[in-house]
């Protein structure tokens, strides 16, 4: 695991096998996935550890990050599969602890389930 | 990453929580990019301008920052939302006036030059070769690091904010040396800057970093188009001209036809945009002298940076575009423009990849490509 912000939060799982727009898929107010073309459709991610392969789109999808972080609305944590520069620096500037982590890492998570994630220890445990 | 005792205490908030949270960014743009340590950049170009992109959050998190941010190096800026001279005759409302006014006046405050452009490596001095910068507009960096000699990554708004606010950028990803992923090759006979731009477009979904183009440099038009396309499909963020390396790809006439089946989605426009990216100075005067005698019959917007028109009216030629049914939009451009909206105009004619993608998928806007000379012959009477 790489961790890139550090920090430490617990959380339910949002497990989402796509990627993720925040630009364009996300509501800025409430942090809903908006996009209907998306597995995570209607989900709400705040307070969650989102759990996706990486992000698209456009880089000022950064403040979409902060700014559902701003709202109280954002994940408590993100763990992805592949390093962005979008979510890496999104998350930084809102200090919300992210990660990049391999399959075998992440094959334990399973959505819905309470996880305790310290990015200070580099660890994602069940709570 | 490898940070210095003084980057350390910054981390650590002891220089305040602007630089806290700037150096926070930077060691998560530095994991993502595999970086080493921070080294110097000496030009940053900011995007996260436009009110119609970063909204109320934008502008609030911009007002919260300003009183104590200042940036170390020398910082340009994106286009903005519209043009201060006609924005009233684009329905620009005084809300998102005012809310663009503010942003304007956050990053003056914070010591940014407040340019307006995404083509900073025509208004502005190039510094020489191997310079490290940060450019957050994509065609910008991709134009900076294939065809200027500088080196960047293809930075994200908050990445280049941290640097302007640190003078530093972590070491990683296109600040190094990367061999081509592929070697994109034009197969299009006698290709225009639309092909160049569309070529870009697909040489970016193929390459992560780094695409290698066999034979020589097309001329300036094409080559920002190129840019404009590469930047707008993907991570890529750098091509080479005459070199080689990875798989062997050919753009001929049918990989031109699937570009174009994804972004052609109209018979024809109502309005014709041109300069996405902006048009410069060279390329005004060039248009003026494809339509000298002629006017277009449908109206034409041209998006160019603040300098250009400026100089434009000087030397008269902006006063004979305006004669020839042109409209000057300086300080903000076709992408994400609250002055192109489905309300406005069913359609666009337009000779830009880029500009094609975002007015119709951000924009909803249908789209008819074409040449800039095709758009004059067919469309200029």
């Amino acid at each position: 695991m790489k961790v890139l912000v550090g920090g430490h939060a617990r959380g339910r799982v949002l497990l989402s096998g796509q990627p993720i727009n925040f630009l364009g898929m996300v509501d800025k107010r409430t942090g809903v996935i908006r996009d209907e073309s998306h597995d995570m459709h209607g989900e709400r991610m705040a307070g969650r550890v989102l759990v996706f392969p990486y992000g698209i789109g456009s880089s000022v999808g950064a403040y979409t990050i902060h700014s559902i972080w701003a709202q109280g609305v954002a994940p408590a944590a993100m763990i992805c599969r592949r390093a962005d520069l979008t979510v890496a620096t999104g998350c930084a500037a809102a200090g919300i602890p992210m990660a990049v982590a391999d399959e075998a890492e992440l094959a334990g998570l399973r959505n819905g389930a309470v996880v305790d994630v310290d990015l200070d220890a580099g660890t994602i445990r069940a709570a | 990453m490898m940070l210095t005792p003084a980057e350390e205490a910054a981390l650590a908030g002891e220089h305040g929580e602007v630089m806290r949270v700037a150096h926070r960014i930077l060691v998560a743009t530095g994991e993502a990019t595999g970086a080493e340590r921070l080294v110097p950049v000496q030009w940053v170009h900011l995007s996260g301008v436009n009110y119609n992109t970063i909204g109320d959050a934008g502008e609030e998190f911009l007002r919260s920052i300003r009183d104590e941010a200042r940036v170390r190096v020398p910082t340009t800026l994106n286009p903005m939302g519209y043009d201060v001279d006609n924005a009233k005759q684009y329905g620009i409302t005084d809300e998102f006036m005012r809310k663009q006014q503010s942003i304007q006046e956050s990053y003056a405050m914070m010591g940014v030059r407040t340019s307006f452009t995404c083509i900073p490596y025509d208004v502005h001095p190039i510094p020489e070769r191997g310079t490290q910068v940060a450019f957050a507009e994509s065609n910008a960096a991709i134009h900076a690091n294939s065809l200027d000699g500088l080196r960047t990554n293809k930075e994200s708004a908050f990445s280049a904010l941290a640097s302007a606010l640190t003078g530093k950028s972590p070491d990683g990803g296109l600040r190094r040396d990367m061999p081509p992923d592929a070697t994109v090759t034009m197969a299009v006979p006698d290709p225009t800057e639309l092909e160049w731009g569309m070529l870009g477009y697909f040489a970016g979904r193929v390459c992560d970093a780094h695409a290698a183009i066999p034979g020589r440099r097309p001329d300036a038009r094409s080559c920002k188009a190129l840019c404009g396309g590469m930047g707008t499909s993907g991570t890529c963020g750098r091509f080479s001209f005459g070199a080689s390396g990875g798989e062997r790809v050919e753009f001929d006439v049918q990989e031109a036809r699937g570009v174009r089946d994804e972004l052609n989605t109209a018979e024809d426009g109502d309005v014709i945009v041109l300069g996405s990216p902006q048009l410069s100075y060279k390329e005004l005067v060039d248009l003026t002298n494809k339509l000298r005698g002629r006017r277009f019959t449908k109206e034409c917007m041209v998006f160019c940076p603040r300098t250009a028109k400026d100089k434009a009216i000087q030397t008269g030629h902006a006063a004979i575009l305006e004669r020839a049914g042109c409209s000057l939009l300086a300080d903000c451009c076709a992408c994400l423009s609250p002055l192109i909206t489905a309300e406005r105009a069913d359609s666009v004619i337009t000779n830009s990849i880029k500009g094609a993608y975002y007015m119709g998928k951000s924009g909803g806007v249908g789209v008819r490509l074409k040449p800039l000379n095709d758009i004059v012959g067919d469309h200029a009477a």
